[in-house]
């Protein structure tokens, strides 16, 4: 390369002259959202106005099955208000959806409407994050007390008062492969499973689908699966009736060690007595079913769908009555819609948006085929969701849902889960001791429970 | 230039840096709006007494040193292996480095199949020596670490290697030839002299390396969630978990200003180590 003629470059903007556009450019940039009213989403963002009168805000954690159902339900909303521009937002379920719809309320800049686990309300009603309902408001929609599953509707009350409007109980649930059972002589003449009930009753029923098998009885999710060990535990020890883990929105441990251990101790028989594999983790345990693998899962009832596509003969119903020490007692969550505390009334759209939940219960048919338990009895009592199988047969369950104890620690994906889960899987493995569990369980409460609460 | 800079570095490092200080003496809540009540030092000590917290630290030192050994050995073997040849040398420098530029998720997805238990890749692959009932790979408190740091050298190694290839360039010609006349055979001109002469690289990798490790939240958060049992649960991780899952940012920012304060630390000493071992020389 010999001496070559740079090319003169065109003259470099000053820096003046770019830092005036760009002020400038953001200056025409806020007129024109102020000129466009607050119509826009990024316009509210910026300036924490309400959005227009017709818009409703409404977020979600539902992706998967459940997302598509979501969708088809919103569609049924819009077809028939037409007149409301409905902007949902989907994100991924868990904490960061907690944290999200946490500081956007914080900030003053919450969906109109929102889903929530009824395992978080009390935490998140405590912080004043939610709208209080008053009955009346509700009524004007037809949503009256008569019309929820009682169980549901009084975990939506927070200090009296409700505070969402359930739209299901998702219990953990039992599914068994029909043509297992039917094999290893399980089903009786109406093709129910007949002596599942009791601690010996379940194991020998596992260990007869285990000799169909030829590889495991049952399956359930403990690799990497905490919060199913936690709801495992959480079934047992409450059909044993030791009650509460904590008290006083988780500032005191009441935990019944010997109940615990006992829970504990019935958990590892399932692994020792090789009925149930302890390494598995949610996927695999699904698999194992449906590879035919194990007779029987113990799962969400939102793996129905999950289960059903592998098109193999099944069946599901409630977790077995394994102890009968106490009131029948299987894990559970649901799902409700709540309203975020919107900085002003005009942002709130009361009744725009209590209409939406309204709308959102009468497809609740289309959200029970994804394996939820309508909370809207209208939906549980028709004859449309009694002739869905195997969704009807385990709607039981949800009059035994016991939801996660009630403290800021707790409730869907949270530290509890965690925390307890991991205990439970220690001892589901072989590396602990039901009674050192036990101890242990005590010990890790304690120290959730002197945490300061941030609420 | 340096007022865009500037504003931009007031904004999103000096300004948070300085709420986490302050926060740290809070009891902040991520629940309520505000800095909360003031807590003093009460912060501080409990996050110096929880076992949690040391827990936490021991992994991210243990998965530290896990990476970044084998990071700078391996990532150096691969340059010097990668330099010799005359051919092809695009194709190597291109298979090592390719990992690297793929996200920290893909990576963690990729790996979650390798590691799956049951249908797994790793299991499959132990299973032809012999070994019957291969670990859960990411389900064993004993194994998780290790596979996560095997994982991440994979993935990482690339970067490493780059900035040898780019340090090998800097050794003269004319210095292996002087050492070839004298004898000296290929594997004692790598030793005697190629090796020294890559000091300063070599101090600069495990600087990055040593930062990064301590840095880890991806591709754990993504593996393992911090289980089984907390046995891969990282510093960073805690932050997190107390932060946004739990709410109590006041005690999460200690946290952070602690784990700050570590890495600090960590990479002071290893500078003045290395500055000494150069002023011997």
């Amino acid at each position: 390369m010999r001496d070559r003629i740079p090319t003169p470059s065109p003259p470099a903007p000053s820096r003046r002259r770019v830092l005036r556009g760009g002020l400038a450019l953001g200056a025409s940039g806020a007129a024109a959202l102020t000129a466009t009213g607050c119509g826009s989403t990024l316009a509210q963002g910026f300036t924490g106005g309400a959005p227009s009168p017709s818009r409703l805000n409404f977020w979600n954690p539902f992706t998967g099955g459940d997302g598509e159902r979501m969708l088809a339900m919103q569609d049924a909303y819009r077809a028939s208000h037409r007149s409301v521009d409905l902007k949902s937002a989907t994100f991924l379920w868990g904490n960061p959806y907690y944290t999200k719809l946490t500081l956007a309320t914080l900030g003053d800049r919450p969906p109109q409407a929102a889903v929530i686990h009824l395992s978080k309300l009390p935490t998140l009603a405590e912080a004043g994050l939610l709208t209080a309902l008053h009955p009346e408001d509700l009524a004007r929609h037809g949503l009256t007390e008569d019309k929820f599953d009682a169980r549901p509707w009084r975990k939506s009350q927070f200090n009296g008062k409700p505070h969402a409007v359930p739209l299901d109980t998702h219990p953990f649930v039992l599914y068994f492969r029909t043509d297992i059972a039917e094999k290893a002589g399980l089903l009786d003449n109406k093709g129910q499973l007949a002596d599942v009930d009791g601690p010996d009753a379940f194991i020998d029923v596992l260990r007869a689908a285990k000799e169909v098998t030829g590889a495991w009885g049952g399956s359930i999710a403990s690799v990497k699966d905490a919060s199913m060990q936690f709801r495992i535990f959480w079934s047992l020890y409450r059909q044993i009736g030791g009650g509460d883990l904590v008290a006083d929105q988780g500032k005191r441990v009441v935990i019944d060690t010997a109940a615990a251990a006992e829970a504990l101790a019935y958990i590892r028989r399932l692994s020792e007595e090789k009925v149930i594999p302890a390494n598995t983790d949610g996927k695999g345990a699904i698999t194992l079913l449906t590879t035919g693998k194990a007779g029987f899962l113990m799962d969400g009832v939102w793996q129905a769908l999950a289960v059903q596509s592998a098109k193999v003969k099944f069946d599901m119903r409630p977790l077995p009555r394994i102890f009968k020490d106490a009131p029948y007692a299987c894990a559970a969550d649901s799902h409700a819609l709540v309203l975020p505390k919107a900085p002003s009334a005009k942002a709130q759209r009361l009744d725009l948006s209590l209409g939406f939940a309204a709308s959102m219960l009468h497809s609740s048919k289309l959200w029970a085929e994804g394996g939820h338990v309508p909370a809207w009895l209208p939906t549980q009592r028709s004859r449309a969701y009694e002739e869905l199988e195997p969704q009807s047969h385990y709607a039981t369950a949800a009059d035994g849902a016991v939801y996660d104890p009630a403290a800021w620690y707790g409730g869907a994906g949270g530290t509890m889960q965690t925390v307890v889960g991991d205990v439970v899987t220690t001892v589901f493995t072989g590396d602990a001791s039901p009674t050192a569990g036990a101890a242990r369980l005590r010990r890790e409460l304690r120290t959730l429970a002197s945490r300061p609460a941030p609420v | 230039m340096l007022l865009p800079f500037a504003l931009f570095y007031l904004v999103f490092l000096v300004g948070p840096l300085i709420y986490t200080v302050i926060a740290g003496f809070f009891d902040t809540s991520l629940l309520r709006s505000g800095l909360g009540d003031f807590a003093g030092l009460s912060n501080y000590k409990a996050v110096l007494g929880d076992a949690e917290f040391w827990r936490t630290l021991g992994n991210t030192l243990w998965f530290t040193v896990l990476t970044t050994v084998p990071l700078v050995v391996l990532s150096l073997v691969l340059a010097l292996l990668a330099d010799r040849f005359v051919r092809g040398r695009w194709f190597f420098r291109f298979a090592f480095f390719a990992p690297f530029v793929l996200p920290s998720a893909v990576v963690s997805l990729l790996f979650m199949f390798i590691y799956a238990d049951q249908l797994g890749l790793a299991q499959e692959a132990v299973k032809w020596f012999g070994v019957d009932t291969p670990p859960s790979w990411l389900g064993d408190p004993d194994w998780a670490m290790l596979s996560i740091a095997a994982a991440t050298v994979w993935w990482t190694v690339g970067f490493n290697f780059v900035l040898y290839l780019a340090g090998l360039q800097d050794v003269p010609r004319e210095v292996h030839e002087a050492a070839a006349i004298d004898g000296a055979g290929p594997w004692q001109r790598i030793r005697h002299v190629v090796v020294p002469m890559l000091g300063r690289t070599t101090t600069l990798v495990t600087v990055l390396q040593v930062i990064a490790s301590l840095k880890v939240f991806d591709q754990i958060y993504m593996m393992t969630s911090g289980g089984p049992d907390g046995s891969t649960r990282p510093s960073l991780q805690l932050i997190y978990d107390t932060g946004f899952v739990e709410g109590r940012v006041g005690y999460a920012s200690t946290v952070s200003l602690l784990l700050f304060v570590v890495i600090l630390f960590v990479s002071l000493v290893w500078f003045a180590l290395v500055r000494r071992a150069e002023k011997e020389n």
